[in-house]
């Protein structure tokens, strides 16, 4: 599979390499080249320096033809925007992003944008194991 | 009418100020405390520290009876989501955002913005005007449907002068509506007229066809 990182802070970093060793084709972008200190000694894929929402990067990176899309920046907002031109200009078949404000998670969900929480899925699972379920 | 202005500096601040001159009701959501409390000091306590993609946020302020929303921060992705948040949560009728990145004005209407105004664009196309001798002028944009009304220059150096239309390869979807001559007379551009050093050539065509319209009347 063919996978675009946006991000490449821990988790996008964390995310690449997984998905590098189990033989996935992976690009990650980030507009900072010092992020990809975080990139495992290992790491097969392509860095590549550039803007998540810039549709001109997007293509440098291959998005015409990528399986998947994921967008962990820090922004939610960057997030949100760098998804939609992934999933409605370019057609991505998989596209995934991270959004921290729940409400804001709620409406774009609504909206038919597939994303994560980590707020309310850490919450959780903070909540659980404090009360000693897991 | 009831706007929501999402973005305190420069252009929020003179744009609440205009519009409060105009008469309508007017809330800024700024999310500098400093840039706030100066609002609040010159124009009277309108403005509103927080984020203005927060839906909480937008629902304290009464943004559910807005009229427009316009988002003029500096970051063009923050400008998407409160337009997005505004017009999708809250069924603002009219929502308005300012971009940097001219490439995102397409985008922004397709994700559903009302209004993307591009400064950039805005600067460019009074370049554009301002220099006569440049080959082809935007003269107005046809909204929504990607088509501009552009005029060619015919300077008398160029090969195609004294060519009549139908040998030049003007693209299908482009369309000459005019030929005004030097002294001010237009002609219509049938197959058979001949292009005239100091013709402008008034023409419509889609934004992608502008450079092939421009070598097909002016050569490469």
């Amino acid at each position: 599979m063919k996978v675009i990182i946006v991000g490449c802070g821990r988790v996008g970093a964390h995310l690449a390499g997984l998905l590098d060793a189990e033989g996935h084709e992976v690009t990650i972008l980030d507009n900072d080249a010092y992020s990809f200190r975080r990139l495992s000694p290992t790491f097969g894929g392509t860095a590549q320096l550039g803007n998540g929402i810039d549709q001109e990067a997007l293509k440098r990176a291959g998005i015409e033809t990528a399986d998947a899309f994921v967008v962990v920046t820090q922004g939610d907002n960057r997030n949100i925007m760098a998804a939609q031109i992934a999933k409605y200009i370019f057609n991505v078949p998989r596209v995934v992003c991270r959004i921290y404000d729940p409400l804001r998670q709620e409406l774009y969900q609504a909206l038919g944008l597939e994303s994560i929480c980590p707020t309310v899925v850490f919450a959780d699972m903070l909540k659980e194991k404090l009360l000693g379920k897991v | 009418m009831y706007i929501v202005i999402v973005g305190g500096g420069r252009v929020g601040y003179y744009l609440t100020k205009a519009l409060l001159d105009e008469g309508h009701e007017v809330v800024v959501v700024e999310k500098n405390a400093a840039v706030c409390t100066a609002i609040n000091e010159e124009l009277g306590s309108i403005c509103v520290r927080g984020d203005g993609c927060e839906a909480t946020m937008l629902a304290e302020i009464g943004t559910g009876r807005a009229d427009m929303l316009m988002a003029v921060t500096g970051d063009d992705e923050d400008n998407l989501i409160a337009c997005q948040v505004a017009k999708y949560k809250f069924n603002v009728r009219r929502t308005i955002a300012r971009i940097r990145n001219p490439k995102n004005e397409a985008l922004f209407k397709k994700l559903g913005v009302d209004v993307a105004i591009s400064t950039t664009n805005i600067i460019l196309e009074h370049i554009e005007e301002e220099v006569p001798t440049h080959p082809l002028t935007h003269l107005m944009a046809i909204e929504g449907e990607r088509l501009a009304v552009v005029e060619v220059k015919i300077t008398p150096e160029l090969a195609t002068v004294g060519k009549p239309i139908k040998q030049l390869s003007v693209p299908p979807e482009a369309r000459l509506i005019l030929i005004i001559g030097a002294n001010d007379k237009y002609r219509m551009p049938t197959p058979n007229a001949a292009l005239k050093a100091g013709d402008r050539i008034i023409a419509l065509t889609p934004h992608e066809k502008e450079a092939e319209l421009r070598i097909a009347l002016r050569g490469a």
